[in-house]
């Protein structure tokens, strides 16, 4: 990752053009890494859990999440001397609201099987406190290429996060990863016997807990060992 | 009738439970339980706005989105609305009832954003309810959403004097505790089926 940012800033030695890029580079890994929405920021929350009750769920919902957040930064970012400070609010709400009806009409039109899946949480894209917070914070004060390359990062933190969730989900709760079944191929011929799935982690109980235990790894891989041995809350 | 009603409310409250069954309002939940008085000033606040969201939300739904054939635009139409409401809410609350925007008011604009208000308009609306059922279903998720409230709240204030590893401490914690509330709550998946 840094070797290209590296070679990036080699390639175009001009000043002025050498600047962007790199600039753009560094937002795109800070949402990456420092700032994940789900792990270390603790947002939208309500469909990382809800609909990562499988891979390929966790995929389109990302996909879905990526492409309203593009939109919006994009066009945020583009309207930002336009829009009166008193109602920006309201405006990046429309913005918003009018990219997550594209991406509701498109998910319908390309899966029906998807779209049920997904149900109400496609709408509920609107109120995912990731992307108003990124119009807010971001895209509303930087130009287009870092509010891109910051929704870039946000969408695809968020995408991994979610996408882990869901493969542990669907690992313990129904025992395969994208409908393979990864347990019974090294179980029937070694033991000879079927894993019995644990329904509990595909049910919202489940989602609370393995969300709060990959949290939990994530503070202590930020924290740094030595500082999270004894923790002693006031 | 009145069966189906008190059905609808211990279908909201205890079985199908926003937050702990249908996984919606988690940012609030997580973010303003740290204490008893604010989640109750949260939950007061939401019970307020999704009454007024739902019943506004089917009169818009049934007399503008649908005679005019527009259902496809309702995010957007339903989120501006609940905006609207927030703001005419605090406004009023502010002019007329100055003690209750004292208690209330800093949680009102937050509301906007939370998933159960938008959640519940669009739910009605998918589920074709009628005006009593809407009117019934706008007080039970709010109901069901301050008792999940009321319950973590209590437990947080005294996880806070319990001894927690580091890493665990604040939003983790607070996950795997609405996990095992959440098990809990499964017992009561049996009352009413949906």
């Amino acid at each position: 990752m840094e070797t290209k940012a590296s070679i990036e800033n080699a390639a175009s030695p001009a000043e002025g053009e050498a600047k962007a890029p790199s600039r753009a580079w560094t937002d795109f890994a800070n949402a990456l890494k420092t700032d994940n929405p789900v792990l270390r920021l603790v947002l939208g929350l309500c469909p990382t859990l809800a609909v990562s009750t499988s891979v390929q769920n966790a995929l389109g919902m990302s996909a879905a999440v990526l492409f309203v957040l593009l939109g919006s930064n994009t066009v945020v970012s583009l309207l930002r001397n336009v829009i009166p400070a008193q109602v920006r609010i309201p405006a990046y709400i429309v913005v918003i609201a009018s990219f997550v009806t594209i991406a509701d009409l498109g998910i319908a039109a390309l899966s029906t099987e998807l779209y049920d899946a997904l149900g109400i949480f496609i709408p509920l894209i609107v109120v995912n406190c990731i992307i108003l917070g990124r119009a807010e914070a971001f895209a509303g004060k930087n130009p287009v290429g870092r509010s891109i390359a910051d929704g870039m990062g946000m969408g695809i933190g968020f995408a991994w996060a979610l996408v882990l969730l869901g493969g542990v989900r669907e690992m313990l709760g129904s025992g395969t990863v994208l409908g393979f079944p990864v347990f019974d191929s090294v179980m029937v011929p070694v033991l000879g016997m079927r894993y019995v799935p644990m329904i509990a982690f595909v049910l919202p109980a489940g989602a609370f807990i393995i969300l709060g235990f990959m949290v939990a790894y994530f503070n202590y891989l930020t924290l740094g060992p030595k500082k999270a041995e004894t923790g002693h809350s006031h | 009738m009145a069966a189906e009603l008190a059905l609808i409310v211990l279908s909201t409250v205890l079985v199908n439970n926003f937050v702990l069954s249908k996984m919606l309002g988690l940012c609030p939940f997580v973010g303003v339980t740290k204490n008893v008085e604010n989640s109750m000033g949260m939950g007061m606040a939401v019970i307020f706005v999704i009454f007024l969201a739902s019943v506004s939300g089917w009169f818009v739904n049934k007399f503008v989105l649908v005679p005019f054939n527009i259902t496809f635009l309702r995010t957007v139409v339903f989120i501006l609305l609940i905006a609207a409401l927030v703001q005419l809410v605090e406004t009023v609350m502010r002019k007329s009832f100055p003690a209750l925007y004292k208690a209330l008011g800093i949680y009102l604009p937050l509301i906007t954003t939370n998933c159960v208000v938008l959640g519940a308009v669009i739910l009605i609306m998918n589920r074709e309810y009628g005006f009593f059922q809407t009117i019934t279903y706008g007080i039970g998720v709010p109901v069901g959403f301050y008792l999940a409230l009321f319950i973590i709240s209590h437990i947080r204030e005294q996880l806070a004097m319990a001894k927690i590893a580091k890493p665990l401490q604040g939003a983790p914690i607070t996950l795997i505790t609405t996990g095992l509330l959440a098990l809990a709550f499964m017992g009561f998946s049996g009352l009413v089926r949906e």
